[in-house]
């Protein structure tokens, strides 16, 4: 594999100035959701546009997450790797205001009403757990948390598989029987293919040894 | 000779305060009596029904732009967006099956005998939401009487529009085209069930079933087929495109039923759009009292 891949962007550049771009980027969607409220611009049933907004962009930033260590070995951009925290917390956040907004906006803290939901609606459960995996990597995410875990921080990270798969799934039941699947099926494919590669490598360890010649 | 003499009293002293405050409401009025002239609708047909609920009615641009009709594309953005490639004049129904007089009616000869009225009615959906729609229209059973059922006809079925030149989410199999929906016939002549060819005052918009739709209050909103093209007296229940698509979740009868779950969520609550709590779901949507006996000794959680 290419060592050197030609766009790595030099220091000070890349924590100076791309980092923080991307942070700020990854902002946007609240930002853009803010507006939408202040703005009343959000269509009939706001609370709706805004759960799962919210709910998309928890998903998006977590396929994002997984992208980051798949395009390091497809294309030898090794920089990508120093976003994957702040990426990752990215995904914990959004996930964090998805779920605020069911409890507080959809339900309005009824507790009795949510525990239901949880129990007998397979989409709600199986969120709700994606949700729980995610936290303990969001917690342990700190250099501290780093060094303390050793190897078990690995291990405890690939969590990230089981808990994107949960969350791909929970937005599939959501979905009215064949009828609405199309976008959930356009995640389901983009994590198809990210656990597919690292599926791959897995099974064809040669894969990794033998350099690829372009 | 006329003398020219300053009055002493202006309007404001003898205008009650009072009445000059409401000053602008008679513009409104005003305004809707214009609305209501131009909209080609007398004004003495818009006497309120006995079936129409005095609740705060959804506001005409959630009505207009937030809606299911998978036939434009399945999110609810989309009717608005794509309805008016649909061409809904010259438009015309064929009535046929078990009745004495079948035939293919054009949309004016279909209105003609019916004079309008209006129905502010709740909707309910079945993903959690309800509006309150002034419709405009007739009753069902005016319409299907014409036709004269016979003793065979114990459900009728209507269709929707298929053309995906004009419909453009038909172009995908998100359900099984023509959009197909049915009522039991003493459903259908019940005196809630309802034709609906305008709402607040005005022809429908394409989005919301233009020229002509049902709406049957007590049932979920997807009975409440859209744009009807084909009415057909059955002897036998018939499909409907949900049945076909999902037949563990939405049932024939599909009535609004807050103790009977649909598969993936709870039907206890719902939002009225434009609310920010939920509010209970009421049994039959609120109409209990005028359709619970339909279904008398029917286990409503077997026929759902």
């Amino acid at each position: 594999m290419c060592a050197q891949f030609p766009v790595q962007i030099r220091e000070p550049y890349f924590t100076k100035i791309f980092k923080p771009v991307v942070f700020a980027l990854a902002l946007l969607p609240l930002a853009l959701l803010g507006l939408g409220v202040w703005q009343d611009t959000l269509g009939a049933n706001p609370i709706e546009t805004i759960t799962r907004s919210l709910g998309e962009w928890t998903l998006r930033f977590l396929l994002l997450t997984l992208l980051l260590s798949t395009l390091r070995r497809a294309t030898g951009w090794v920089q990508g790797i120093r976003l994957r925290r702040m990426l990752g917390l990215f995904a914990f956040f959004y996930g964090v205001l998805h779920l605020l907004s069911y409890l507080w906006l959809d339900q309005f803290f009824d507790w009795a009403e949510i525990w239901y939901d949880i129990v007998e609606r397979p989409f709600i459960t199986v969120g709700m757990l994606a949700f729980v995996l995610m936290t303990p990597l969001a917690l342990t995410s700190f250099k501290a948390a780093i060094r303390k875990l050793g190897r078990h921080w690995q291990r405890l990270h690939t969590l990230i598989y089981p808990l994107t798969v949960l969350g791909v799934l929970h937005f599939w039941w959501l979905a009215d029987s064949k009828a609405r699947t199309e976008v959930p099926l356009i995640y389901a494919v983009l994590l198809a293919v990210l656990l597919g590669e690292r599926l791959w490598r897995w099974f064809v360890p040669r894969f990794n040894k033998i350099p690829v010649t372009r | 000779m006329l003398i020219k003499r300053p009055f002493d009293l202006t309007d404001n002293d003898v205008t009650d305060y009072a009445l000059y405050q409401r000053r602008r409401d008679f513009l409104k009025t005003l305004g809707g009596i214009a609305l209501i002239g131009a909209s080609g609708f007398p004004l003495s047909a818009t006497a309120k029904s006995a079936f129409s609920t005095d609740e705060e009615q959804t506001p005409f641009d959630d009505i207009t732009t937030y809606n299911n009709f998978y036939e434009f594309g399945t999110d609810k953005s989309d009717p608005a967006r794509y309805a008016s490639m649909m061409k809904t004049s010259p438009w015309s129904v064929t009535v046929g099956g078990e009745c004495a007089k079948p035939g293919k009616l054009a949309l004016e000869d279909i209105l003609k005998p019916h004079s309008k009225e209006e129905r502010i009615y709740r909707l309910r959906c079945v993903e959690g939401w309800s509006m309150v729609i002034p419709w405009l229209g007739f009753p069902l059973a005016d319409l299907l009487k014409r036709f004269e059922p016979t003793s065979k006809a114990k459900y009728v079925s209507f269709e929707t529009l298929v053309d995906p030149k004009q419909m453009p989410g038909q172009a995908r199999n998100v359900l099984d085209w023509p959009y197909a929906e049915g009522l039991r016939m003493d459903e259908a002549m019940h005196p809630l069930s309802f034709m609906a060819t305008g709402l607040y005052g005005k022809d429908l918009l394409n989005q919301n079933g233009a020229p002509l739709r049902l709406v049957v209050p007590w049932k979920y909103g997807f009975k409440s087929i859209k744009s009807i093209v084909k009415i057909s007296f059955v002897e036998e229940q018939p499909d409907t495109s949900w049945g076909r698509s999902a037949p563990g979740e939405y049932g024939f009868y599909s009535n609004v039923n807050p103790e009977v779950d649909h598969p993936r969520w709870s039907q206890r609550r719902e939002r009225r759009i434009g609310e920010f709590r939920k509010r209970e779901t009421l049994m039959f949507n609120g109409y209990a009292e005028q359709v619970a006996s339909l279904y008398s000794g029917m286990d409503l959680r077997k026929n759902y």
